[in-house]
């Protein structure tokens, strides 16, 4: 498959999407945003992104504890009522009732990462009950001795599964989309990892979504020339106001990306 | 406005209901022949696979109901597809409403789904009017009907196809309006405003 193609008969734009961490219901990690009331209140946060021209948002529950996946569900219910744009939810989901809870409250989309490499059945179950467009899988990778190994439970636990390998599982059993996230890259503000973005974006053929490492307008454009990424993910940049995303997107539709405008 | 979402089965029209409300207009959720008839505006929308969607309307009867509807009526992503005479999705005939057939994008080119923001052109009026310049909307599908006579907005993945479909009182929309920010809710709010 030569994905130049994909370049070539589409006018599919590229998408950018903000990363939101929540903990009991509350955004974390500090987000910056001076015409924000209450940054920590993801309705009004998410509400922002959107109106600034996000392609999606991203929705990850750090805690995922039982109660925090109450909180979750009635946090995505308000998200929807706020926001005309998709957006994904990710974090402790094991099963498919999780799911269906979160998709009945407007989810567009769910992530799984640690469930999937656990119960790999998962992602058939899910893209069986709710189709595989709305099942995305997170894999967090780290290089080790030249070979990309898969961790678990935010990174903490590795494991010997090979990122290509497992990213093709995921794909086969009916995936929607691959969340790749360097860790080597997460928060260095150095750039994606493009080679293996590329990689996996030749091998498989579904969306890839492209995170960790963004710190200049630069690494987005490199992420999807070099690294022919569909979309990517970042947090910090935007949170901080770091770069705003209507900046971002008039600079890389200068550059030739296909970008909403 | 008397606005009825079709419910046959379980599925993501929460997003609609709140796209609606934000227009002001609260949409009302019903599976009743004699309540889906009566409503000044219909949304038909799109529910898991072609097979089982088309089973569930044959059960309820709202097969024979939907393309007897005189009001305007709308349906999304799946539920346009399903308005066409039939898809390649599990081998479903449809309600026949479009005639077109809907079939799957070429995965050995492409990537499938068709996942995010593509842009409309050719677009027809009263539906797709005074949109800005390069309306983008969210799409989601692996499976599409080419164009055809109906045809009421293109899109192009590959090659170029109804992103939007009419006939009579009957639109289709391939894309979310629902999930495509201002542009999407500036179709919702002329599909309230049609006059058939």
């Amino acid at each position: 498959m030569n994905s130049q193609n994909f370049q070539a008969k589409t006018m599919l734009s590229k998408r950018i999407i903000p990363c939101l961490d929540i903990k009991n219901g509350r955004t974390v990690k500090g987000v910056h945003f001076q015409d924000l009331k209450d940054a920590g209140d993801p309705v009004a946060l998410a509400a922002q992104y959107a109106e600034q021209g996000a392609d999606e948002l991203v929705f990850l529950d750090i805690t995922a504890t039982e109660d925090a996946r109450e909180t979750m569900a009635s946090l995505v219910l308000e998200v929807s009522k706020a926001i005309d744009i998709p957006f994904t939810v990710g974090g402790g989901i094991r099963s498919v009732s999780d799911v269906e809870k979160l998709l009945k409250n407007g989810a567009d989309k769910i992530s799984i990462n640690s469930s999937a490499v656990r119960n790999p059945a998962l992602i058939d179950e899910l893209a069986q009950a709710f189709g595989s467009q709305c099942v995305v899988v997170a894999i967090d990778a780290k290089q080790i001795n030249s070979l990309w190994k898969v961790h678990l439970v935010g990174g903490k636990v590795p494991t010997e599964l090979d990122l290509f390998e497992w990213a093709q599982e995921a794909a086969d059993r009916g995936a929607g989309e691959l969340l790749f996230t360097s860790m080597d890259h997460d928060g260095s503000k150095q750039g994606y990892a493009l080679e293996s973005l590329a990689h996996l974006s030749e091998q498989l053929h579904i969306p890839i979504i492209a995170s960790g490492g963004a710190g200049v307008p630069k690494h987005f454009l490199d992420a999807f020339t070099l690294g022919k990424a569909d979309a990517v993910l970042a947090a910090s940049v935007f949170h901080f106001g770091e770069i705003p995303i209507p900046n971002l997107k008039m600079y890389l539709a200068t550059q030739g990306i296909a970008i909403r405008k | 406005m008397n606005l009825v979402i079709i419910d046959y089965g379980a599925g993501n029209i929460q997003s609609i209901i709140h796209a609606f409300d934000r227009l002001g207009v609260r949409a009302h959720l019903s599976k009743k022949a004699s309540e889906i008839s009566t409503a000044d505006r219909v949304i038909f929308p799109g529910v898991g696979a072609a097979g089982s969607a088309m089973s569930q309307l044959k059960e309820t009867g709202l097969d024979l109901l939907i393309p007897q509807l005189k009001q305007p009526v709308l349906g999304i992503c799946l539920g346009m597809q399903l308005m066409c005479r039939h898809s390649a999705e599990n081998n479903t005939d449809g309600l026949g409403i479009f005639d077109v057939d809907v079939v799957e994008f070429d995965k050995t080119q492409l990537k499938v789904p068709q996942m995010g923001w593509n842009s409309l052109f050719d677009l027809k009026a009263p539906l797709f009017q005074h949109l800005p310049q390069d309306p983008y909307v969210y799409m989601v599908h692996s499976f599409y009907a080419p164009l055809c006579d109906q045809t009421a907005a293109v899109a192009t993945y590959g090659t170029n196809y109804s992103a939007a479909l009419h006939r009579d009182n009957f639109w289709g929309t391939q894309f979310h309006p629902e999930k495509s920010s201002r542009v999407g809710a500036q179709i919702l709010q002329q599909f309230l405003s049609l006059t058939t």
